[in-house]
């Protein structure tokens, strides 16, 4: 069972965001960076797929400048057996071009699972994952939060608004993972240790022209909260007063 | 945490990923659970798989013995991140590393490391370090507690050992013994004592108001006897558990800071957000004055452990330069809780904030593995030369 | 060919709301250049009825696949046919909903035809180089202005975005033939969960009710759910502690790696208002809470607070609530 996992690396995002002088992009001076959440989960739900099969193996991609690896080395230290960097000078905003970068280098690794985060927590738009399997010919199931592969199919769970679906797929195929499947383990020391001997390799990739660019990034206004409006039952009347008079909500 | 001086910057990717990951599992694990622990005075003992499976224990020695083979800056951030946990948590992880599993590396035949080591890595056997005595703590030399080897090549052991971390739960006991008569510490050897032998009791210590989730006791060693292949064959003199006390006390000088930048971050997060007079109290100049001194002292102490651990991986360190990593740290942490304390008011009191926990745990560290009087009188012969412990 | 091609979301026979939102935002980019609008309608025999509505609020043509095995929706099926026909008729844009089905579509349909595209838009509008749109980013905590430069122009709406409006055209239909046998998917449904009767779901309910780790126990949720019940048309949502610890299911969490809601009100109980869970619901227009510690930071972001133990004050929240809405 040869599974891969498209992840990303993003900031942390409980960091307190500031805007570049040009007014176009997020400031990453002195930001923190890890794996995105959910491709953490695809590479936890990866490893507990080959660990419960008892074979297998899982490889890690990631495009972007040299420090993706980071990102890399956390994922061969969860237990990921190697990773492929395809270097480019940035990750480009337009995921139809990251896409045809990851499908280039995928098509030919023979791989049974194809697996993504449902969208990457900095970019948020949810769409390398679906784009790649388009590239590739595959199948594709998307936000799946229940996954199970036997011989050579594989049937997911997705939620949709009030309620969700169960589908079956035949494998090879591509998945993204939403929340609900998995947590990630934490890398064991010794497996940190283990990362820096297992292979990472890196590939510079030329990209296609970006047609998605962004021109401004903003802060949204600040809301105005902090308004404590009493302490215990004896507040009710007051907030219904306000939320009908005021906030006309009710 | 604020990274004030970019510490991160003199860390290796490894490193961090080592804090982290740790950092994480203390999160998750300890602090949901070590305030009711602490007042309970209770050792969250459920965690020691997720410690072990982690990789804690021992973690600065060979991976040949199971351990991680981490570098001794990773090490200490272990215990940095342990102890912003708890520093009962962290003692757990001191002793069953530096104190249990280094002298069975440092002292022990292959046999008893290849036995040892790697079940005491997974947590499977937990250790304890029986070298304090009711009467012999800054003095470990006077010690009494005797070991006399039989004509058969066993020995008998008699003693007492006290403020025994791990002493109520630990399988096997690493016993510091004098061979040869009550005076001669050069006589002292060290033995692998199972807990489980007859004439072993280990009593838990109560009534303690510190260092509450941390098993603490007694031991009490009548008759019993050990096989030959009990004996640590490489240990020989005070030097010996001396140099497991260094190990451990390195150790300590990391995870004092840590137990610091719980309380700095408690007092910052709170100064922010805790109104009074109509602002937050962060904006009075006395508060401001705290957190200045708090966050001074945590960035020097920072400095001096990474140097500390660099030099311990050159194999240039000195167990001076310990002590003097070891009465600055703990000592400022002890400051910082209880600076927090303060700050706080009275919601400082309550055990649901870490501050006065932090404060009543810093008082034993201070104390335990050389008390801070200890390591001001080993750095005044270093500079001096001259020896003024009074004997 | 200044045309825009918008999907209309069905479910079980009926369009669903987000269906009309399409075609309303296909009508906005059209009338930019004086294009038709194009509505695609795919579904089971008798799908077609729906057309009209699709008609009043914007639609010169309805796009019509019938097919009985359509009656369960297939995102092969129903991609290589909205690629088949942009490819085959010419669009300027191809408008999907961000709803589940809209953003699991949308990047099929991008990428048959080669194209990127702007996901969840919050807004759009025609420039002289191509579709400018805003979009959320980091954890929702920041917003960017992009530009599509490419051709077609294929964009998924976030849910709420542009609200239907009426602007009634021939509405005209036209039957198209699936571009591919449904029978060959490879991708089956194989049964469909239906959600929690009698609830809307937390992506279009105007109130949502949320309760965290101050509540204290699983059995406690029952206050929330009868606070919601009160209100009558509110939803029930948790956060990521609790959805953890298995009090809720995980399709409830709100938050930066759960649901992201927009609700007129938001009533947090018993929760303390970490960033990850802000990040799912910062942008409500009403926000209360109900907390027991009065520096919890949820009381930062609420416009009104409540200092209090959720368990004392949220019964007596719902009877007031049923009082209030008694008197309509």
């Amino acid at each position: 069972m040869k599974i891969a996992v498209c992840i990303k690396r993003v900031p942390d995002m409980e960091s307190r965001f500031r805007i570049t002088g040009d007014g176009k992009s997020v400031d990453e001076a002195g930001l923190k960076f890890d794996m995105s959440d959910f491709d953490g989960y695809a590479v936890e739900v990866a490893l507990q797929m080959t660990e419960k099969l008892g074979q297998g193996e899982v490889v890690v991609v990631s495009l972007g400048p040299d420090a993706v690896q980071e990102a890399l080395r956390k994922a061969l230290s969860m237990g990921v057996a190697r990773a492929i960097h395809l270097k480019t000078d940035r990750v480009p905003v337009d995921g139809f071009a990251i896409a045809t970068a990851l499908a280039a280098e995928l098509r030919s690794g023979g791989y049974d699972l194809i697996m993504f985060g449902k969208h990457a927590m900095d970019s948020m738009n949810g769409v390398v994952g679906a784009m790649t399997a388009e590239l590739l010919g595959l199948p594709n199931v998307n936000s799946v939060s229940k996954l199970e592969v036997a011989g050579g199919k594989g049937t997911a769970r997705r939620e949709l608004e009030g309620g969700a679906e169960i589908l079956e797929f035949p494998l090879p195929a591509v998945v993204t993972i939403d929340e609900g499947i998995a947590r990630p383990r934490y890398p064991s020391l010794k497996g940190i240790m283990a990362a820096k001997k297992k292979p990472l390799e890196s590939k510079p990739v030329q990209l296609i022209a970006p047609r998605l660019e962004p021109t401004r990034t903003e802060l949204p206004p600040e809301r105005q909260g902090g308004r404590i409006i009493g302490e215990g039952v004896a507040a009710v009347p007051d907030l219904i007063r306000l939320l009908q008079t005021e906030a006309k909500v009710l | 945490m604020l990274d004030f001086y970019n510490i991160d910057s003199l860390l290796s990717e490894e490193e961090r990923a080592v804090r982290d990951s740790v950092r994480r599992f203390v999160d998750d694990n300890v602090l949901p659970v070590i305030g009711e622990c602490y007042v309970e005075g209770r050792f969250p003992k459920e965690i020691v798989p997720g410690l072990a499976e982690l990789g804690v224990f021992g973690a600065n020695l060979p991976e040949e013995y199971g351990c991680a083979g981490l570098n001794n800056v990773a090490y200490g951030l272990i215990m940095q991140e342990l102890e912003r946990g708890d520093s009962g948590v962290r003692s757990f992880a001191s002793v069953q590393g530096a104190l249990v599993m280094y002298p069975i590396y440092a002292f022990g035949s292959e046999d008893q490391k290849r036995h040892y080591l790697p079940k005491m890595a997974s947590g499977e056997i937990i250790g304890c370090f029986g070298l304090t005595e009711p009467d012999y703590g800054s003095n470990p030399a006077g010690m009494i507690t005797m070991a006399r080897e039989q004509p058969d090549g066993s020995w008998v052991l008699n003693g007492a050992k006290m403020w025994i971390t791990n002493g109520s739960t630990a399988k096997v006991a690493i016993v510091w013994a004098k061979t040869n008569d009550d005076k001669d510490q050069r006589s002292i050897r060290g033995f692998i004592v199972p807990t489980s032998s007859k004439g072993f009791r280990a009593k838990d210590q109560k009534g303690k108001l510190s260092l509450r989730a941390s098993d603490t006791s007694e031991l009490v060693l009548e008759d019993v006897r050990v096989p030959a292949d009990a004996l640590l064959p490489k240990s020989g003199g005070l030097k010996s558990p001396l140099m497991c006390l260094t190990q451990a006390r390195y150790g300590i000088s990391w995870g004092a800071l840590g137990a610091a930048m719980a309380c700095f971050e408690e007092a910052s997060s709170y100064a922010k957000t805790r109104i009074m007079f109509d602002r937050p109290i962060g904006g009075f100049q006395l508060q401001q004055l705290r957190l200045a001194e708090m966050l001074t002292e945590i960035v020097k102490g920072q400095l001096l452990c990474v140097q500390l651990g660099r030099l311990k991986d050159r194999g240039e360190f000195t167990p001076q330069q310990v002590s003097l990593a070891k009465r600055n740290n703990v000592s400022i942490a002890t400051d910082i809780a209880r600076e927090t304390r303060r700050l706080l008011g009275a919601n400082g009191i309550l055990a649901e904030y870490a501050a006065m926990r932090h404060m009543a745990n810093l008082e034993s560290v201070y104390t335990y593995e050389g008390t801070h009087d200890v390591h001001t009188l080993i750095l005044g012969q270093s500079v001096t030369g001259l020896n003024a412990f009074g004997a | 060919m200044p045309n825009v091609l918008a999907f209309a979301e069905t479910r079980g026979g009926d369009l669903r709301k987000v269906a009309l939102e399409s075609v309303t935002a296909a009508r906005k980019l059209a009338d930019t250049q004086g294009g038709e609008v194009h509505a695609m309608l795919v579904g089971a025999p008798g799908i077609g009825a729906r057309a009209d509505q699709l008609g009043r609020h914007g639609a010169d043509v309805v796009l019509v696949l019938e097919h009985p095995a359509l009656a369960q929706h297939s995102a092969e099926v129903a991609a290589a046919t909205v690629a088949a026909r942009v490819k085959a008729s010419g669009y300027d844009a191809v408008i999907f909903s961000a709803s589940a089905q809209g953003k699991d579509l949308a990047p099929r349909v991008a990428a048959k035809l080669g194209v990127p595209m702007g996901s969840d838009v919050l807004a759009f509008q025609r420039t002289g180089g191509g579709i400018e749109v805003k979009h959320a980013g980091y954890a929702s905590k920041v917003i960017h202005t992009l530009m599509l430069t490419a051709s077609p122009a294929v964009l998924s709406v976030r849910p709420g975005a542009i609200p239907p409006a009426e602007s009634p055209k021939s509405g005209r239909v036209e039957a198209v033939q699936a571009a591919m046998d449904p029978g060959s998917a490879k991708v089956v449904v194989k049964e469909m969960v239906p959600g929690r009767a009698g609830r809307p779901d937390l992506g279009e309910a105007p109130v949502i009710v949320s309760g965290g780790r101050g509540l204290r126990a699983a059995e406690n949720f029952r206050l929330v759910e009868e606070l919601a019940d009160a209100f009558g048309n509110a939803a029930v949502g948790c956060t990521r502690a609790v959805a953890d610890d298995g009090w809720r299911p995980q399709s409830d969490q709100i938050g930066q790696t759960g649901r992201t809601v927009s609700p007129r009100l938001y009533i947090a109980v018993g929760i303390s208002g970490a960033i990850q869970h802000l990040a799912g619901m910062r942008t409500a227009k009403t926000i209360v809470a109900v907390n027991r510690d009065k520096e919890a930071p949820i009381f930062k972001v609420a416009d009104y607070g409540i200092v209090g133990d959720a368990l004392e004050v949220v019964p007596v929240l719902t009877a007031a609530v049923r009082e209030a809405k008694k008197g309509h």
